[in-house]
């Protein structure tokens, strides 16, 4: 290995990376706890202890709960649609069609784009105008194609106007979906396929019965993506229909609370909560991951 | 394709004319996805007399560029805004990436194996949980409102995922090169300098176009420590958009301004920009 001037020397390169990353990270999430601990209102700081208070309080708090309840509508439509399509144009890219590559960045490109662009497009997209000489948006697309059943009111439907948010993000990360599961369909080999053909199974059986099952990993590792996703889902939300209560989300309301309404110990316990339910989701996965990778 | 699907494609005769017919859906899907881009573009390049949400599918009558020249009017303090603050935040974090990279590739130093983790669990949180210590902070060292500060703020929060892409791709770097630069004495530095660093130019795109786009499109740092001075386009675009004043056909030509730039990325380096999302494919 190294002499061990040039190890010291290896150290130091990293060491300010390893102090930024601890303290801006970690660091910062442990005084993200203090603080969640206080009272801290208005603008100075006041570290006074409060105990679980925050928390308490936000479990019984009408807002959180309609917080709660959003998250929950948002991630099962975003993450479920997510997943059929691009599981869907995977399956369809992956008969080796005419056209793949065009189709493949095609369908890849909205995530070049900023939540807040589709956002601000999406917003006028889902125009949720009613009365016949007022529709425009997709209500307007399906009065001229006839299917004016389809016509709703996206994000003020009532009760369910998130799944009507989790449409454009949806649009935006199907295509990432896709490209997860296309990279595991090309990881199957073609011998499993051609003795199951051999075998005189159908096309549809392949799928059903080998290809899917073999899936199961990365449908595993699309949900833990995308559910953390939304999680934190917030830019998107700001820009379709701006911080509205019904379409309220935690992090619309840490946001709200801390620099708006200067309730620190609040806002710090939401994003306290945030982290401890992405954490939840993520640390298994990386744990089980990291662990199978080092067995490689 | 191989030789053998070929064959067996060729057998199912029929089975594979039918094939075409999934083209179908594929094309629809294309449509969906063209959507939102349509609808972007046909609104821009409308007059300002022939703009109305009723004819909003309709193409224009020509191509005028009035929402654009307004749209840009707006936008154009905070385009150069994201602009000067997105390019040194990737230089910088492609360049601190790579350093680390090397080093945690090639050398385990005692609680190494703890640093890979810990850095991959910080490419995850939810920024909400730092976010109040980051603005107080930020304020502290007199970096509030000022788009160094966004900067730093990037750059640090883009060491876990630049340092875990180059760590992954020195990872694959074979061992005989760098033994046989030992052989010939070269130093923790003469390997990076002589062997690793003239081979990463794979990995520098990918992680320069990650970076560019991600701090191009953040929203939140951006909204919580930038003032309107320094707002970069995303927060502009957003206030412009909430704003009554603004019709929405100027909203939808700013868009198309706000996008165009990480959509030029995509589709000039769209290959490069994909291996960084496979690289990355842990991260949202």
């Amino acid at each position: 290995m190294f002499a061990r001037k040039d190890k010291l020397f290896g150290f130091l390169l990293v060491l300010p990376s390893i102090i930024a990353v601890g303290i801006f990270v970690y660091g910062f999430i442990a005084w993200s706890v203090r603080v969640s601990f206080s009272d801290w209102k208005g603008l100075t700081p006041d570290y006074t202890f409060a105990g679980l208070r925050n928390y308490f309080n936000l479990f019984v708090d009408p807002r959180f709960h309609v917080d709660v309840r959003n998250t929950v509508i948002f991630t099962v439509v975003f993450v479920l649609g997510a997943l059929a399509i691009g599981l869907s144009l995977a399956i369809l890219l992956d008969q080796r069609l005419p056209g793949e590559a065009f189709f493949r960045s095609l369908f890849l490109f909205p995530m070049a784009i900023s939540f807040i662009v589709t956002g601000v497009v999406w917003r006028w997209l889902m125009n949720p105008a009613l009365s016949a000489d007022r529709l425009s948006g997709f209500n307007l697309l399906f009065h001229n194609l006839g299917l004016d059943f389809l016509i709703n009111q996206w994000h003020l439907t009532p009760n369910y106007g998130m799944a009507a948010i989790a449409l454009p993000a949806i649009w935006q990360m199907s295509g990432y979906t896709m490209a997860l599961y296309l990279g595991g369909l090309r990881a199957v080999p073609e011998e499993l396929r051609e003795a199951a053909r051999v075998d005189g199974a159908s096309e549809f059986q392949i799928y059903r019965r080998i290809i899917l099952p073999l899936l199961w990993p990365v449908t595993l590792s699309a949900v833990i993506i995308l559910g953390h996703i939304s999680l934190k889902v917030f830019d998107l939300i700001i820009a379709v229909a701006g911080k509205q209560l019904p379409l309220d989300v935690p992090s619309i309301y840490m946001w709200q609370t801390t620099f708006d309404g200067l309730f620190y110990g609040r806002g710090a316990s939401i994003g306290i909560l945030l982290l401890i339910s992405v954490a939840v989701l993520i640390i298994p996965y990386l744990y089980y991951s990291l662990r199978s990778e080092g067995e490689e | 394709m191989s030789n053998n699907s070929r064959i067996s494609a060729f057998r199912q005769g029929r089975r594979y004319q039918a094939r075409y017919l999934l083209l179908i859906p594929l094309i629809l899907m294309t449509i969906f996805y063209l959507i939102p881009l349509y609808v972007m573009l046909v609104t821009g390049f409308k007059s300002f007399d022939e703009v109305s949400l009723q004819t909003m599918w309709n193409l224009p009558s020509g191509i005028h560029f009035d929402n654009y020249i307004e749209a840009f009017d707006k936008l154009k303090p905070h385009l150069w805004n994201s602009l000067i603050m997105v390019i040194p935040a990737a230089i910088i974090s492609s360049i601190i990436g790579s350093i680390n990279g090397f080093v945690l590739a090639r050398w385990r130093f005692p609680g190494s194996k703890f640093v890979l983790p810990l850095l991959l669990f910080g490419m995850f949180i939810p920024y909400q949980s730092v976010i109040i210590p980051l603005a107080v902070f930020m304020k502290n060292i007199g970096l509030a409102g000022s788009i160094p500060g966004l900067v730093l703020v990037h750059v640090i929060y883009g060491i876990p995922i630049t340092t875990l892409t180059f760590y992954g791709y020195y990872m694959t770097v074979p061992k005989e090169l760098v033994e046989a630069a030992k052989i010939d004495g070269a130093g923790l530095i003469g390997t990076y300098w002589n062997i690793f660093l003239p081979v990463s130019a794979p990995a520098f795109v990918v992680v320069l176009i990650w970076q560019f786009t991600s701090a191009w499109n953040d929203f939140l740092f951006a909204v919580v420590l930038t003032g309107n001075k320094s707002w970069p386009v995303t927060v502009a675009l957003q206030n412009m958009a909430g704003s009554q004043i603004i019709a929405w056909n100027v909203q939808m030509a700013g868009s198309l301004l706000a996008a165009l730039p990480t959509l030029l990325v995509y589709i000039f380096l769209g290959r490069y920009f994909l291996r960084g999302l496979m690289a990355g494919s842990l991260k949202g």
